[in-house]
């Protein structure tokens, strides 16, 4: 009986969870366009741009870092396996594919949710604990446009900026893997890259990554603005606010990706 | 008559078990200071909260202006809430700007006025409130009494007509402390405007306030001009006015507890 309450409870706050990213992201979605210049409010958007900075110009070492050291180990592995067959020229479709398709966008988003998620919910968090999010109420100003919807615009257009980065500095790496192993030099790789990917790879890979920034923000939102206590408070929505966006960003990659196989297969 | 700035009806606020505040009803008229006292715990802060419409009620009405705040339509909310100032305990100055922007906030955000006519109110209300100095210096660099200023300016940026402060004293100085109570009589002498001071400060409710409202385990017990609550008779107010303590460390339990503390058998008399 335990068990099934324990199970049960368990679904309940899951669900609870999930509604309340739904409400909060579609809540978020439409203040959006409050931020955008010309159209939005007066003097927001350079939030947002502050937010791109943050969340994008700050991130891009570490993305062309991780990234290409993921592509050089993507093309260590498969050149490991694919020299025994005599396909060592497989390793550029590897890793080209490899990275368009799924490790540029999840490589990206593991960044981003590790550096900006949890500042999000910090900096959040931080705010109802200092009640400032309850002195913008007072004042007439939603939380929401005024803390979320700048993050929210930012996020969703770094983050598949970052995506085509990680891209590029993972395919390049695969390049000197295969100079290193095959002296086949860059033009000829690049050539070759571009024969083997299709534009649709490159698309499905924005899409989710763009999927992804709107999980990473909603998570680091949320749980900012669940925060209730003091300062030990924030510190761990900080981290439930990492371990919480990366599950559901995995999560969502499953599911996006077996969308994408059954329409290919199809 | 005109309706009371604040109306409040049989407000009644439960938290699972814990009822918080029990049928609370109170009315601030227009213009005038009322000072709503109580001890920790009363739920004086709970009060406030719902009274500036941060939270809801389990049951009973807030009205300010005439306007259900519970049950207006969210256009109407954002209505009644430009014209309400509330300075929090803590302040609540936005900690990533400086301070200049914090009073400017309001401003840039709510009004259509041009960017140099919000300089020159964001100036003023400063001044008003003797920080003029301090324009563009950020929130944690400013002291305790600096930074209660601050938010008074802030609260007042936007001309409202009613001001809500939330332990304006606590924490502070008698100096400075003293400084708040003639900031909040000028605020209300130059621009008419209707205050409710939260506090458990009696020097301070009784420098400021027309009228005196004690609660008292989420209950109005007292509702009174500052005269004749001084005055007053009532057991819990006396003790509050004249500085009691409760008789905790009389009880049989603490005090068997310090004997078994001390080593000695345990409720042995």
């Amino acid at each position: 009986m335990n068990v099934l309450e324990g199970i049960g409870g368990g679904a309940v706050r899951g669900l609870a969870y999930l509604g309340g990213l739904t409400i909060q992201g579609w809540m978020g979605l439409r203040a959006t366009p409050r931020v955008l210049p010309l159209v939005g409010k007066r003097g927001r958007w350079r939030a947002a741009l502050r937010q791109m900075a943050a969340i994008g110009v700050e991130a891009l070492p570490m993305v062309a870092t991780m990234s290409a050291c993921a592509g050089f180990i993507l093309a260590m592995q498969a050149g490991a396996e694919l020299r025994r067959f005599g396909a060592l020229k497989y390793v550029m479709d590897t890793v080209a594919v490899g990275f368009t398709r799924e490790l540029g966008p999840l490589l990206t988003a593991f960044v981003v949710s590790g550096r900006s998620g949890s500042a999000f919910s910090a900096e959040i968090g931080t705010m109802v604990v200092t009640n400032e999010i309850d002195a913008l109420r007072t004042m007439a100003l939603d939380p929401i446009e005024f803390v979320l919807a700048p993050k929210y615009l930012a996020a969703m257009i770094t983050i598949p900026c970052l995506s085509i980065m990680s891209n590029a500095f993972g395919i390049l790496a695969g390049a000197g893997f295969m100079f290193i192993t095959t002296n086949i030099r860059l033009p000829m790789y690049l050539r070759y890259v571009a024969n083997s990917i299709e534009l649709r790879d490159v698309f499905t890979g924005l899409l989710k990554s763009l999927v992804f920034a709107i999980i990473i923000v909603n998570v680091g939102c949320l749980e900012g603005f669940r925060t209730r206590g003091g300062p030990d408070a924030v510190g761990r929505s900080a981290t439930s606010a990492v371990v919480w966006s990366t599950f559901l960003v995995i999560l969502a990659d499953v599911f996006f990706t077996a969308i994408f196989y059954l329409v290919r297969k199809g | 008559m005109a309706d009371p700035a604040i109306s409040v009806e049989s407000l009644t606020v439960q938290y699972g078990d814990h009822r918080v505040l029990d049928g609370v009803s109170l009315n601030i008229e227009a213009g005038e200071v009322m000072a709503l006292l109580g001890g920790s715990g009363s739920g004086k802060t709970t009060m406030l909260r719902h009274i500036i419409g941060l939270e809801r009620p389990t049951s009973g009405t807030v009205r300010v202006r005439g306007v259900d705040i519970n049950r207006c339509s969210p256009k109407e909310l954002r209505d009644i809430r430009r014209t309400m100032g509330v300075a929090f305990q803590e302040c609540a100055l936005f900690n990533a700007m400086s301070i200049e922007e914090n009073i400017a906030l309001p401003l840039h955000e709510l009004t259509n006025l041009a960017d140099p006519v919000i300089e020159i109110m964001t100036y003023m209300k400063l001044a008003a409130v003797g920080l003029g100095q301090t324009a563009k210096q950020m929130p944690q660099e400013l002291s305790g009494g600096m930074k209660k200023r601050a938010a008074v300016a802030r609260a007042t940026a936007l001309d409202p007509e009613i001001l809500v402060f939330d332990e304006p004293s606590a924490g502070l100085d008698p100096i400075v402390a003293a400084g708040l109570d003639e900031l909040i009589l000028i605020l209300k002498r130059a621009f008419h405007m209707t205050i409710l001071v939260v506090t458990h400060e009696l020097a301070s409710a009784f420098r400021v306030a027309d009228r005196v409202a004690m609660l008292y385990k989420g209950s109005l017990i007292a509702v009174d001009t500052k005269d004749a609550f001084q005055h007053s008779t009532h057991p819990r107010i006396r003790q509050f006015l004249d500085r009691v303590a409760d008789p905790i460390a009389e009880s049989t339990a603490i005090q068997d507890h310090f004997r078994e503390l001390a080593g000695m058998a345990g409720g042995q008399k």
